[in-house]
């Protein structure tokens, strides 16, 4: 009788995770902790002054660039438009060269699986490589300036801009396509009058999308010298001329903010 | 016999029309001074690359398999930078995420704040970021893994705090009303809810980590993308077919990865 008595009252609340779930978690915590603190001691080996002395440098990097050198924004100026015009461009080409991949790359439109197939990869494989390496092999190629900047933004954003794509071409409404079809309507009249109606909206909010993305890009494909803004700042790092190189910064800042602030609320305006 | 006719087509009012016209307009104007004002200098660039193209193309599809090793080194390194910066910011995301989501932290202007804070982050590119702290801890792997956890930060902490915004409140309110305190309401009723789409995200942002941060190198900020620069200025087009091949593979092998740890989380 006590025996139960006690049983009863040391009895714990029963947990709601089981037991090896709790396992589970705890292994995966401690194994993505160790590779952390193992990455954080790898990434620190080069490091001069160690952890605490990186900390102290702070403020002696907020004296270098501040104050920024207001005086050179004129002369920034026209690089920055440059920077706005090399990715207007881009956008625009990625935009039309993405209809047919989009189309390819969907899998209710085209329904011969090799194709589609091979589509996807192509664009899985275009999407792997980071932008500024496409510009670095561009820049080799057709030497400084402008073109291999806009031609690796284009590639660059075609892969993301046509995965987008397709997905949104994937999840239309077949009905209507149906309906128009059973009424005898031929491939021309379906896509323009069911299927573009239902694409266009997502279609313009990516484009603008990717539009974001690519002046976020074409800001630092100069680093490389792929023509823009990046250009003169790597010069102004070069030269160690650090308030000058923060002016272009905070320009970049702002470019970006409010390109981003009018892309947003475009995209709100149309879904 | 019935005769069948078209329905009438919906009428635009007025105002939708001048709205139309007036966004043709601004973007015929924007596209006319686009290509009238860049100029690309076309000779140069086809004759540059009429000269360029066997000492590039060919090779770059020829990768110089001696550089294996070291390609390898750069490449474990870029992983762990993206990892620790990601993880970093995963952990930093989530205070800065409680005070931007709306119902939590209460008040419009707690959100306001924090949404401030985050979209100010978000602006700076990646390697923007790690200019700055190349210039703050010198040329090495930390400033990368430093660039990658603030630049992650922005976008991490608004995917939480629009998930933390999208539970179901109904849950803490019940909470509330039997009496449970703040910390409980946290712990039972709000990570519950977010804890999986919040791993989601980070691990996502893992992946587009490891793009970003093969390229830091180029500013110096360590990785692979210190091989890139030097294969780059060398003209060693192989070594970069190296390079690209491995930023391929791993890129694809996360990628993958990542999807199926998400499908399983989610």
């Amino acid at each position: 009788m006590t025996n139960e008595n006690n049983s009863v009252t040391t009895k714990k609340v029963p947990s709601i995770y089981p037991a090896k779930t709790k396992i589970q978690v705890t292994v995966i915590f401690f194994v993505v902790l160790g590779i952390y603190l193992f990455s954080m001691t790898w990434t620190q080996q080069q490091m001069v002054g160690g952890f605490s002395g990186a900390f102290q440098n702070v403020f002696q990097v907020i004296e270098k660039f501040f104050p920024p050198n207001t005086a050179v924004i004129s002369a920034i100026w026209g690089p920055m438009v440059e920077t706005i015009q090399m990715a207007i461009i881009a956008t625009t080409v990625a935009a039309i060269l993405t209809v047919p991949l989009a189309l390819l790359a969907a899998q209710n439109v085209t329904t011969f699986k090799p194709l589609y197939y091979i589509t996807r990869t192509f664009l899985n494989l275009l999407r792997t490589i980071p932008d500024l390496v496409l510009a670095v092999i561009f820049v080799g190629l057709f030497g400084i300036g402008l073109f291999p900047g806009i031609l690796a933004l284009i590639i660059f954003s075609l892969g993301i801009l046509a995965k987008l794509i397709s997905e949104t071409i994937e999840s239309v409404d077949m009905n209507p396509l149906e309906a128009m079809r059973a009424s005898g309507g031929n491939v021309l009249q379906v896509i323009w009058y069911a299927l573009i109606p239902q694409v266009l909206p997502q279609f313009t909010s990516l484009v603008l999308y990717v539009f974001e993305i690519n002046i976020r890009a074409s800001v630092v494909l100069g680093l490389v010298g792929a023509g823009g803004i990046g250009l003169i700042l790597n010069q102004q790092l070069g030269f160690y001329n650090y308030p000058n190189a923060m002016m272009i910064i905070i320009l970049i800042f702002v470019v970006v903010i409010v390109i981003e602030y009018i892309s947003t609320k475009i995209r709100e305006a149309l879904l | 016999m019935k005769h069948y006719s078209l329905p009438p087509k919906p009428k635009n009012s007025a105002f939708k029309k001048i709205r139309n016209i007036g966004i043709t307009i601004l973007v015929v104007a924007m596209y006319v001074w686009t290509f009238l004002s860049i100029n690309i200098d076309w000779g140069r660039a086809i004759e540059r690359a009429a000269n360029n193209f066997s000492r590039v193309i060919p090779r770059l599809f020829s990768p110089d398999w001696a550089a294996t090793s070291d390609v390898a080194m750069s490449m474990l390194e870029t992983v762990f930078i993206a990892f620790a910066g990601s993880l970093m910011a995963a952990v930093i995301a989530v205070p800065l995420a409680f005070l931007a989501a709306r119902n939590m932290m209460g008040g419009v202007i707690a959100s306001t704040i924090g949404k401030w804070i985050l979209s100010a982050v978000r602006a700076f590119p990646d390697i923007i970021l790690a200019i700055l702290f190349v210039v703050a801890v010198g040329p090495n792997a930390f400033a990368g893994v430093l660039a990658i956890a603030i630049g992650s930060t922005g976008m991490l902490g608004k995917m939480f705090s629009e998930i933390i915004e999208s539970i179901d409140m109904n849950v803490v309110e019940a909470m509330e009303a039997s009496g449970a305190n703040k910390l409980q309401i946290l712990f039972y009723g709000v990570l519950p809810q977010i804890t999986p789409e919040f791993l989601s995200y980070a691990i996502y942002r893992f992946e587009v980590d490891i793009r970003a941060s093969s390229i830091l190198g180029i500013v110096g900020a360590g990785g692979i993308g210190t091989m890139i620069i030097f294969a780059s200025s060398n003209r060693n087009w192989n070594e970069m077919g190296t390079i690209l091949l491995a930023i391929i593979i791993v890129v694809t092998i996360i990628d993958f990865a990542s999807a199926r740890i998400r499908r399983k989380i989610v």
